[in-house]
């Protein structure tokens, strides 16, 4: 159904003046609301200039931001590379027709699913240490995390799409003698990643965004650098946390668009990974981003 | 394992969860009538309702949790002076409640809009013939349809809800994820044993979960 004209009738002179009212009404309170917002943080001193003077500095950007930004999109692509591998490795293992693999896998991925980041990055960073006896970075263990949990995510996203492959792909490929690890490296697996490339972008898009809890081992990136230390020196902590907002929304906005694109595009081609069971009206029924596959994880 | 045989250690192990799991009773509920509403609001016919629900997804979907949270308290709370108890750690629970609810939201209006996708057009087509209004096509008729193909997507939302519970620990309340760290900090010869007893009431809790979400959804999952 498309959301945009179905669900109500076009709209007569009532319905248009009505309309006309609520936008108004609405409006309004919205509007309310900003300026009360707007007060409230005037009375607390929050928009006088010297607060804000610091973002007009380049020192400013030079010092926190930018290498935040970089440390931020360092763990995130970092993260991103070693979700992928340890993607695919467990979503073939779980495939694989040995049970020793298969079963050994399933439990992996189920069991990093489920448990939280932030208590895979505090177990990293705090006990991994007494375990093999030398200090863990923050680096690595936020990296780490992000693998553990994106990963398996991604692993999950991965057998869906190998098993949204026509049966015929694979049949035909040990028709021609290939073996089973061909079929899946020559025939599957290439077929299921172009059609699980959207969903592989918006799982990047959750995967910078939870970079974030790096700030809870020191990790020095945007949050950290931009928000903690920017304010330490200026003492502007909400501006700061705003500016940063401001950053993170942009580059997640690009990205899902990204993704939003790629699934737009890939629609076109021959096949596709079965989401929910969509009637065939539904051309623009996925939220930009395709992300049925995605969790929102901080 | 005699961590968790001194009560002192057992007792912090239980108010974890039960932090936990407080902050994912409460935030489910809220943001689930927040989600719809805003789900609502982005199919209404009047622009600027649709305009801010999808501002509003569009900015709290891209934010980290982290820093939704962090501006809970900073901003809320030490700035405005918003105070909802005059219990310090309630306090930061219902901060905790209303970032993890406002961002949660988010993701339910965008679970709950492809859901309304899934209804079939003929649907609100034979609502709108017989004369229903916007509110009733979507009440009486589109909504409860939809309903059952948003169960597993509300599942799989319901589920990160509560790892991301653990995120209100980075604004001081003394859940699971804190507990944890303080006592992997004073028994680091028991390191091992600590996360696999955390990280197994985690899975142990919401790998059922998600296993009932799923069997609820092909049980209600409507044959067309």
């Amino acid at each position: 159904m498309s959301t945009s004209s179905v669900l109500y009738d076009h709209p007569g002179p009532r319905a248009r003046i009505r309309n006309t009212v609520l936008s108004v009404v609405f409006g309004v309170a919205l509007l309310g609301l900003v300026y009360w917002i707007y007060t409230k943080f005037d009375q607390a001193g929050q928009w006088e200039g010297w607060l804000w003077k610091p973002f007009t500095d380049s020192k400013t950007w030079t010092e926190f931001i930018l290498p935040g930004l970089w440390a931020t999109l360092k763990a995130a692509a970092v993260g991103m590379l070693l979700s992928l591998a340890f993607g695919i490795i467990f979503a073939v293992g779980r495939l694989s027709d040995h049970k020793w693999i298969s079963i050994p896998s399933g439990a992996v991925v189920e069991f990093f699913r489920a448990v939280p980041l932030l208590l895979m990055i505090f177990f990293v960073f705090y006990g991994l240490p007494y375990v093999i006896k030398q200090p863990v970075t923050a680096f690595w263990a936020v990296v780490i995390g992000l693998t553990l949990y994106n990963g398996s995510v991604l692993a999950e996203a991965f057998r869906a799409g190998i098993r949204s492959v026509p049966g015929g792909q694979s049949e035909a490929a040990y028709a021609i003698g290939m073996r089973k690890s061909q079929v899946m490296q020559l025939i599957l697996i290439p077929q299921a990643a172009r059609a699980m490339l959207p969903i592989i972008v918006s799982q990047l898009v959750v995967l910078l965004k939870d970079t974030a809890l790096g700030y809870i081992v020191a990790y020095p990136e945007l949050l950290q650098r931009g928000v903690n230390d920017l304010s330490a020196n200026y003492g502007n902590i909400i501006p700061a946390a705003m500016v940063m907002a401001v950053i993170y929304i942009i580059i997640n906005s690009m990205l899902t668009w990204f993704a939003g694109w790629l699934d737009r595009r890939s629609r076109v081609r021959a096949f596709r990974v079965p989401k929910q069971t969509t009637p065939a009206g539904a051309v623009d029924s996925t939220p930009e981003g395709g992300a049925t596959v995605a969790e929102p994880q901080g | 394992m005699d961590v968790f045989t001194d009560p002192k250690n057992f007792d912090a192990f239980v108010s974890g969860f039960l932090w936990i799991l407080k902050l994912t009773g409460a935030s489910a509920v809220c943001a689930l009538v927040l989600g719809v509403l805003l789900a609502a609001m982005r199919v209404s016919p009047v622009p600027v309702l649709r305009g801010f629900g999808a501002a509003w997804v569009n900015i709290f979907r891209n934010t980290p949790l982290t820093l939704v949270i962090f501006f809970c308290y900073f901003g809320l709370f030490v700035t405005l002076g918003l105070s909802l108890s005059d219990d310090l750690e309630l306090n930061i629970y219902w901060l905790g409640v209303i970032g993890l609810s406002i961002y949660t939201a988010a993701f339910v209006c965008e679970a709950v809009r492809s859901g309304i996708n899934t209804v079939p057009t003929g649907q609100a087509e034979a609502a709108r013939a017989i004369g229903l209004s916007f509110a009733q096509t979507l009440r009486i008729v589109v909504l409860p349809q939809a309903a059952r193909s948003v169960v597993a997507p509300l599942g799989s939302v319901l589920i990160a809800l509560c790892k991301n519970a653990t995120i209100v620990g980075t604004i001081g309340l003394m859940e699971s994820s804190n507990v944890m760290k303080d006592l992997i900090n004073s028994y680091g010869n028991a390191v091992i044993p600590i996360f696999l007893v955390f990280a197994g009431t985690f899975a142990a809790l919401l790998i059922p979960t998600g296993y009932f979400f799923g069997w609820l959804a092909n049980k209600l999952a409507v044959k067309r």
